[in-house]
């Protein structure tokens, strides 16, 4: 006769469903999602009238010339952001990383408690960085430093750095630790242990996660032209509200090709590391 | 001397006395083996001669320094003079061998020629000289991850030579490799350590490499020096209890225990 064993991580398992499915119950209540709204009486005709609009999309050559300065103005300010939040997210991630730390190669990885005491400012600060949302920054700029792409490129330093900077250390924790304690252990100095133990293995992740966070700057500087910033979002905002159809399908349609073209550049880097 | 343990215990974070009272002292130029069944505290010895634990109680001294009592500065420069050959090389996969051997030495380059060598590998004709000692000249730009498990031993073994310290640690540094070809890498490491007069304390699980390779066997048991002799000193039946395994014993029937459970030992004498 057989005893029945029970998976012991069979009730934890149920138990964290149900607790998930009961934490998302009350979610979706509170933020009124009504989908019915999208199918019944006017709303579906104002909508299909508005996508009627969208064919066929604008391609005179005023448009276009518009549309191209735009785009370029776009990648400007996604780039230009994206090496501001770098040059903060890069020493802060180092900063913030255990995976580097001196005292944990003598404790089986694990830093002294002051060591870890002092993370966290850095810990903290990147927090901050990131908790205000770009849109609220651009905001803030546009007042400051008035209308224009100057307003999204410091938008998105700030909140991309404390991204950044957070997911950088946490892909440094999570890479293979046994090469950078050998290092250290040889008598190299961190940054030289890191450089040589660390980004051998974290490269790749590091370049597919960077190509990304590009990206969300692309759409971010797009959602961020619409209270001003410039970019393709100012277009955006114009074409929608004189109704032009046709101009807002050719810029969503450029939208469309930046994002792929972000993907292939992530694939090619990939590539490049693997 | 190079190195002296004067009364060292180590208890792991789980509990285990690794090490009880270790007395040793190894004098410049000495090349010893240390040998003894899983879970004697070889490694462990080895690990607080490479300061990569503190021990409980007792005194390091290593190269005429007592590393704790040095800043954490201080003690990286002493690191820098110790190197360790590991059982598992802890080498990137996508690292290329260039790379992963002129990394060991990062303890005594600058920063900047530590990143200058990251783009362009600075001392190709250097690493590949130590490469040539054992016949892995031809892997210099071959990335780690398409190498065999003793090939990659190999490429460990270089970056210690060409990190060139003055106490090299060796943790089973040929056990992924055949008999001949572990019994020639060790020729190598010790004929370069004579050369050099660099100190060798390797951790050994073959009996017969440690007797015929070494000029002092150091048999360890349950975190204690069983024995520390010359390899023509070490008799057979002090052998057999090194490796005496009791819950084995408990276990088996007599006809079981009449075979060896070990490795066959070899004539000693």
């Amino acid at each position: 006769m057989k005893a029945q064993i029970n998976d012991p991580a069979g009730f934890p398992r149920l138990a964290l469903s149900l607790l998930a499915v009961l934490l998302l119950w009350p979610g979706l209540n509170l933020s009124e999602l009504d989908l019915k709204v999208l199918v019944t009486g006017d709303s579906a005709r104002t909508i299909g009238k508005f996508i009627a609009g969208f064919w066929p999309p604008a391609y005179n050559s005023d448009f276009v010339a518009l549309l191209y300065k735009s785009t370029l103005e776009t990648l400007a300010i996604a780039t230009a952001g994206m090496a501001l939040a770098l040059l903060i997210a890069i020493p802060g991630a180092l900063l913030a990383t255990r995976a580097i730390s001196l005292s944990a190669l003598s404790r089986g990885g694990r830093p002294v408690w002051w060591a870890q005491l002092l993370r966290w400012p850095v810990r903290i600060a990147l927090i901050g960085l990131r908790s205000v949302p770009e849109i609220v920054w651009a905001l803030l700029f546009v007042r400051a430093v008035g209308l224009g792409p100057t307003a999204g490129v410091l938008a998105i330093a700030i909140t991309y750095s404390g991204m950044l900077g957070k997911v950088y250390a946490e892909i440094f924790e999570s890479v293979d630790i046994r090469p950078t304690h050998a290092l250290l252990e040889a008598g190299s100095s961190r940054l030289a242990a890191f450089a040589y133990g660390i980004l051998p293995n974290a490269a790749e992740e590091l370049v597919s996660y960077t190509v990304y966070r590009w990206e969300c700057a692309i759409r971010a500087s797009v959602v961020m032209g619409f209270v001003g910033a410039g970019g393709l979002g100012q277009q955006m905002d114009l074409s929608l509200r004189m109704f032009a159809g046709g101009e807002v399908a050719s810029l969503l349609l450029t939208f469309l090709l930046l994002v792929l073209l972000a993907d292939v550049l992530s694939r090619l880097l990939r590539g490049r590391l693997a | 001397m190079i190195l002296q343990l004067s009364g060292v215990s180590l208890s792991h974070a789980s509990g285990i006395e690794a090490l009880k009272h270790i007395d040793l002292t190894i004098e410049a130029g000495e090349r010893v083996a240390i040998i003894g069944p899983s879970g004697a505290g070889k490694t462990t010895l080895l690990r607080v001669l490479a300061t990569r634990l503190q021990p409980g109680a007792g005194l390091v001294e290593l190269l005429d320094a007592k590393p704790w009592t040095l800043s954490a500065r201080a003690r990286q420069k002493l690191r820098a003079r110790i190197g360790m050959i590991h059982q598992a090389p802890p080498l990137p996969p996508r690292q290329r061998v260039v790379t992963a051997v002129s990394a060991g030495r990062l303890g005594q380059w600058s920063f900047l020629k530590g990143m200058l060598n990251l783009c362009y590998a600075l001392d190709a004709a250097g690493v590949r000289e130590e490469l040539a000692r054992l016949d892995i000249a031809d892997k210099l730009f071959v990335r780690c991850d398409e190498l065999s498990g003793g090939q990659l031993q190999r490429v460990g073994i270089a970056r210690v030579l060409y990190q060139a310290p003055e106490l090299i640690l060796a943790d089973e540094p040929v056990s992924a490799m055949d008999p001949t070809l572990a019994g020639h890498t060790l020729e190598v490491l010790n004929q370069e350590a004579r050369q050099r007069g660099t100190t060798v304390l390797a951790s050994l699980h073959a009996v017969d490499l440690a007797l015929t390779h070494f000029e002092r066997v150091i048999g360890m048991r349950d975190g204690r020096i069983a024995f520390d002799l010359k390899p023509s000193e070490v008799s057979s039946e002090q052998l057999t209890a090194l490796y005496a395994n009791e819950q084995l014993l408990h276990d088996s029937d007599p006809v079981a225990l009449a075979k060896p459970h070990i490795k066959p030992f070899p004539e000693c004498g």
